[in-house]
C-alpha cells in the first residue's frame, strides 16, 4: 500500500489515535510561521462553522520547518479570531502535525496528506496553501461542499486576479490544459482544490509520485489525473488569489512546475487527449468578480528586451526544437519596433505545440525544452500585456477565450507533429 | 665440379620446398583466422548497429554535439562509425592473431602490445563521447540559465564553458592513451591555470554588478524580476 512508504511511525501514531474522519483538510508547509497560523485558524472556523455534525481533522504535513510552523499549526486556535457565538463544535476537531520523510517538496507533502486520507476513510478532502491569507471560512464550504454531498469527485478554485496576474496560466497553461484534455479548468495549477476519498485513492495509484516532471508539478498533474480518470469535475469561485511565495515570481521554477509536468503528461496520456478536438465546460458552482482592474507599474520593455535576447541568443538551441518557418516568423517579429510588435495567438499556439513535440521526441534535454520556452514566453506577455492594456475584464477574458479557440482549432498540427519523424 | 653444383641446387630447392612445406599451414592457418575474424568482425558489426540503432545513439550524438563535427569532416552517423570502427578493430586483432601464428620473430611482441592497447583506446573513446556529451550539455545549460537570468553575453559564457570542459576530456583522452603525458598535464595545468586566473580578475574587478546579480538571484530569489517603484507580476 502506497501510505505504508510514506507515512512516518509519528504521522501513523498521530493519525491512529483520530480513527476515522469524514472531512480533511490538509496544510502542506515549510517555514510558513508567518501565515499559517492564521490560515489554520480559518480552516477551524470554517470547519465549525460549516461542518459541525462531521468527523473533521487538519493534517499538516511539515517539510521539517525550523521556525516553529507545527507548534503553531498545533497551536492555532480559533478563540483568537473567532468570532460569532454560532460557531460551536458538536464532535471533536483534530488537528494534527507532523513531519514528513526526505526533503521538503510540495509533493511529499501531499502524497503524504492523499495517503492519510485513505488511511482515515475520508470521504471529502482538500488541500490549502499555508500561504492563502486571503482565505474565508466559506472556502472551506465551497470547496468541501460539492464533494461530501457526492456530486462531485474534484473541485477547483476560481480566484479574483488582476487581469494581468497568473499570466502563464491564462497564456499557456489554462488554454493548453483545455486544448490537450477537453475540460474547461481555469486554475489547473490550483493551491486550493478539494477531492472526494475515491479519487485520492486515485491518486495515490498514479505515477506522478515517480517521475521527476510529475513531482515537480504535482498540483497540475493531479488535475490531470482526476480528468484523465473520467472523475466529475467542477469549479468553484474563492476569492482573491494571494501571492505570497517567492517562488512564483521565478518563471523558469514556474515553467517547470506547470509547462514541464503538462508536457510530460502528454506522453502517458495519448489515446486520451488525439482523440477529442473540442472542449466541455466544467461545472461553475459558485461565481464572483473574477478579474480586477487597479493600475499597475509593470516594465514591459525588460519582457521585450528578454525576449529579443532570448530570441537571438538561443537560436542554436530553437532550430533543434523548432521548426524553420516558427524560427523564421519568431526572428521576424523579433526585428519590429515596440509599438509593432505582436506575438499573435496562431504563432504562440504553433510554439507551444512544437515544444510539446520536441519534448516528446527529447531533441534535447527536456528540462532546457522547458528552459527554452521561457524567454518566448516573455515576448508573448508583452504582447498580451500590450493588447490589454485598456481591455475591461470581459473583454481580457474574451481574449483567452479567442486564444483557447486557436489552441483547439490548431491541436491535430500537434498530433501530426507527435507522430512524424522530425 | 658440375655435380657439386646440381647438388647444392638441388639441395637448396629441397630446402626452400621443405621450408615452404613448414610454412603453408601457418599460412593456411593464418588465412582461415583472417577469414573467420572478417566474418565475427562483420557479425560484431551489424549486432553493435542493431544495438545502437534499438538505444537511438544517434539522437544521443546529436546531443552530445558529435553528429555536427561529424556531418562538418563528411564523415557518416555516429552509429555507422561506432560499428564500423568495432569492425577494422576486431577484424585487425584477428589479422594480427593470424600473423602471429606465422610464427614471425619480432612481429609477435608488436602483436602483444596491439592487444594491451586496446582496452586504453577504448576508455579514451568512452571518455571522448561522454566528454563532449559534457561539454554539450552544460554548454546549453549555462547559455539558457544566462537567458534567463538576463545576464550578458550568454554565448561566451556557453562557450567558456564547452571549451573548458572539452580541454579537460581531451587532457583525460591523451592521459589514458598514454601520449605525451607530462606535455599534456603541462599544458592542461597552464591553460587551466590561465582561465582561472583570467576569470577571477574579470569577475572581482569587471564584474561587479554580475556578481552581485548572481548573488541577489542565488539568495534572494523572487527579487530579481523586478526594479524599485516596480509591481511584481506572477506567472502563476
Amino acid at each position: 500500500m502506497p501510505e505504508e512508504s510514506i507515512l512516518t511511525d509519528e504521522f501513523l501514531r498521530q493519525l491512529i489515535n483520530v480513527g476515522e474522519a469524514d472531512i480533511l483538510v490538509g496544510v502542506p508547509t515549510y517555514n510558513n510561521a508567518a501565515t499559517v497560523g492564521q490560515v489554520v485558524q480559518t480552516i477551524r472556523a470554517g470547519l465549525l462553522k460549516y461542518f459541525p455534525r462531521e468527523r473533521a481533522v487538519i493534517v499538516n504535513a511539515d517539510g521539517g520547518s525550523r521556525d516553529q510552523t507545527p507548534d503553531l499549526v498545533r497551536g492555532a486556535s480559533i478563540n483568537d479570531a473567532q468570532v460569532s457565538s454560532d460557531i460551536h463544535a458538536l464532535r471533536t476537531l483534530h488537528c494534527i502535525s507532523a513531519e514528513y520523510p526526505g526533503e521538503p517538496a510540495t509533493s511529499t507533502a501531499l502524497r503524504t496528506i492523499l495517503a492519510s486520507a485513505d488511511l482515515l476513510r475520508a470521504s471529502a478532502c482538500a488541500v490549502v496553501s499555508p500561504e492563502s491569507t486571503t482565505i474565508e471560512p466559506d472556502w472551506i464550504e465551497r470547496l468541501l461542499r460539492p464533494v461530501y454531498q457526492g456530486k462531485f469527485d474534484f473541485v477547483t478554485p476560481l480566484y479574483r486576479r488582476h487581469k494581468f496576474d497568473g499570466l502563464l496560466i491564462r497564456n499557456l497553461v489554462y488554454p493548453m490544459t483545455r486544448a490537450f484534455y477537453g475540460k474547461r479548468v481555469k486554475e489547473p495549477y490550483a493551491s486550493e482544490f478539494a477531492f472526494s476519498g475515491q479519487l485520492g485513492s486515485h491518486f495515490l495509484g498514479q505515477e506522478i509520485w515517480v517521475h521527476e516532471a510529475g513531482r515537480t508539478g504535482t498540483e497540475i498533474s493531479l488535475t490531470i489525473a482526476a480528468i484523465a480518470g473520467g472523475f466529475r469535475l467542477a469549479q468553484t469561485f474563492l476569492g482573491t488569489k494571494p501571492h505570497l511565495d517567492a517562488r512564483s515570481a521565478d518563471l523558469v521554477a514556474a515553467m517547470r512546475q506547470t509547462v514541464g509536468a503538462l508536457f510530460w503528461s502528454l506522453e502517458p496520456n495519448f489515446q486520451l487527449w488525439s482523440s477529442h478536438a473540442d472542449s466541455q465546460a466544467v461545472p461553475t458552482l459558485a461565481t464572483g468578480e473574477e478579474v480586477t482592474l487597479e493600475p499597475l507599474r509593470i516594465n514591459r520593455k525588460r519582457l521585450l528586451g528578454m525576449f529579443h535576447s532570448g530570441v537571438a541568443e538561443l537560436e542554436p538551441v530553437l532550430k533543434q526544437i523548432l521548426s524553420a518557418t516558427t524560427i523564421s516568423e519568431l526572428q521576424g517579429i523579433a526585428t519590429l519596433e515596440e509599438d509593432e510588435f505582436s506575438y499573435g495567438d496562431e504563432l504562440w499556439a504553433r510554439t507551444v505545440y512544437e515544444f510539446a513535440a520536441s519534448y516528446h521526441k527529447s531533441v534535447i534535454s527536456r528540462d532546457h525544452i522547458v528552459q527554452a520556452l521561457a524567454p518566448l514566453y516573455r515576448g508573448r506577455a508583452f504582447t498580451f500585456l500590450v493588447e490589454n492594456r485598456e481591455s475591461s475584464g470581459e473583454e481580457v477574458e474574451q481574449n483567452v477565450e479567442t486564444f483557447c479557440l486557436t489552441c483547439e482549432r490548431l491541436k491535430p498540427s500537434l498530433v501530426e507533429l507527435w507522430n512524424g519523424k522530425k | 665440379m658440375r655435380e657439386m653444383i646440381v647438388n647444392e641446387l638441388t639441395q637448396a630447392t629441397q630446402e626452400l620446398i621443405r621450408e615452404f612445406a613448414r610454412f603453408l599451414p601457418r599460412l593456411l592457418v593464418m588465412l582461415i583466422v583472417v577469414l573467420v575474424g572478417w566474418m565475427i568482425a562483420y557479425l560484431l558489426k551489424w549486432i553493435l548497429r542493431s544495438i545502437l540503432r534499438l538505444a537511438k545513439f544517434d539522437k544521443l550524438s546529436e546531443g552530445a554535439g558529435a553528429t555536427q563535427l561529424l556531418n562538418k569532416a563528411a564523415l557518416p552517423s555516429s552509429t555507422e562509425l561506432v560499428s564500423r570502427f568495432a569492425f577494422w578493430i576486431a577484424w585487425l586483432g584477428f589479422v594480427l592473431l593470424g600473423v602471429s601464428a606465422l610464427g614471425i620473430l619480432g612481429l609477435e611482441e608488436y602483436v602483444t602490445r596491439f592487444f594491451v592497447f586496446l582496452p586504453r583506446l577504448v576508455v579514451a573513446l568512452f571518455f571522448l563521447f561522454f566528454g563532449l556529451l559534457a561539454a554539450s550539455f552544460f554548454s546549453r545549460a549555462a547559455l539558457l540559465w544566462a537567458v534567463n537570468t538576463d545576464m550578458p553575453s550568454p554565448r561566451l559564457l556557453s562557450s567558456a564553458v564547452r571549451i573548458m570542459i572539452t580541454i579537460f576530456t581531451a587532457s583525460a583522452v591523451f592521459e589514458e592513451l598514454g601520449l605525451a603525458d607530462s606535455t599534456m598535464l603541462l599544458a592542461f595545468a597552464i591553460v587551466m591555470g590561465a582561465i582561472m586566473l583570467g576569470l577571477a580578475i574579470a569577475f572581482g574587478i569587471g564584474g561587479q554588478h554580475l556578481a552581485r546579480r548572481f548573488l541577489e538571484s542565488r539568495f534572494a530569489p523572487g527579487k530579481k524580476e523586478t526594479k524599485e517603484g516596480e509591481d511584481e507580476l506572477s506567472p502563476l
